[in-house]
């Protein structure tokens, strides 16, 4: 009887405290940032031209290495944050692609020439449609793709040498070990 | 009254602006698919906004997905081969009716389940308020019964 009315006396501070762990958890979560609905799945199919006048670029000749898709655009603010981060890895050797997201290809050209060109190759998606394949809301996004072209993660906002070093690069050393898919193997 | 006046105004004003601002002009072929069209923006979710859906977007990506449902819509495709068209590509976020799945089941059941359970908890506590005074008055009956032979003993004794 005594026991039973300490547990319900309890109850309110008990409450209190659960809900206080829960909200204290989320506090720091930003429910922008939304899984990709697209992990684990090859890039969707795709090509386009390339920003320079090369030769179309499609899903199939980005495959057979690892690689970071990159999607920006000049009229997007964080991208020119995080461009110079791009140019230092492209030093390094990280393949990166570009995805010119619904953009002006002589401003794109012309942000390029003044800032670096870290990729590897510019994807230019005029109308977004690559970009609403890929689920992409917004840029910043940046891809970590697998050497059988397999989206492995999708980082949403700017790139930076913290998040860099912390998540960005073991998944893509991950990604450049990654096997082509089974049902290539007979 | 003149405050009231000035919310009026206030609010349709904000009705309006936003009446026009999810202005696109579209072209359909049928009353029927445009009332489709009407009918998925409604219960589709801008990715971008934490909480608008597209019809009330103006955002880019909500203008875009609008005119690709519009295409869909146009090409013949049912209501729901569009919703998984979009949630193949942004996910359960982008339907303000996600799809049944382990993963929503709490988003589904949750509510019903808590209903249960306080209704359960209801009817234990009604069912042990009838209870308690019963056994409480009997408890006190007993008590009172000692008590009173106890001071009778009592007040018997001295005379003794």
């Amino acid at each position: 009887m005594s026991d039973n009315k300490t547990f319900l006396y309890m109850l309110p501070l008990l409450i209190f405290f659960g809900l206080a762990i829960l909200l204290y958890s989320s506090l720091e979560k930003d429910p922008r940032l939304l899984p990709s609905a697209r992990l684990g799945q090859v890039l969707p199919e795709f090509s386009l031209p390339s920003l320079y006048g090369e030769k179309a670029i499609s899903d199939q000749s980005m495959k057979g290495e690892a690689s970071l898709v990159n999607v920006w655009a000049t009229w997007c603010p964080s991208c020119r944050v995080e461009h110079p981060v791009l140019n230092q890895l492209a030093e390094e050797g990280v393949v990166i692609y570009g995805l010119n997201y619904k953009d002006d290809p002589v401003e794109a050209r012309r942000y390029l020439e003044r800032l670096g060109n870290p990729y590897k190759k510019v994807i230019q998606d005029l109308s977004g449609d690559l970009g609403l394949d890929l689920g992409v809301y917004g840029a910043p996004e940046t891809y970590v793709v697998g050497v059988d072209g397999t989206i492995i993660y999708r980082h949403v906002g700017v790139v930076t040498l913290e998040n860099w070093r912390s998540i960005l690069l073991p998944l893509y050393q991950k990604a450049q070990i990654h096997s082509p898919s089974k049902e290539a193997i007979p | 009254m003149i405050v009231r006046i000035s919310c009026m105004v206030f609010i349709f004003f904000m009705v309006s602006l936003s009446a026009r601002a999810s202005m696109e002009i579209y072209e359909f072929e049928t009353a029927e698919s445009k009332q489709r069209y009407q009918a998925l923006i409604a219960e589709l979710r801008c990715p971008k906004c934490q909480n608008q859906n597209l019809a009330d977007s103006n955002a880019e990506i909500a203008k875009d997905l609008k005119a690709r449902v519009y295409k869909l819509v146009n090409e013949g495709r049912s209501n729901a081969e569009i919703v998984s068209y979009l949630i193949d590509r942004y996910g359960d976020f982008v339907t303000y009716r996600p799809p049944l799945r382990p993963a929503t089941w709490l988003l589904w059941f949750g509510p019903f389940a808590l209903f249960f359970l306080v209704g359960l908890f209801l009817i234990w506590r009604t069912y042990r308020v009838n209870i308690a005074p019963e056994s409480d008055t009997e408890l006190d009956r007993e008590r009172l019964e000692k008590m009173l032979s106890r001071h009778a003993e009592k007040t018997i004794t001295p005379e003794d």
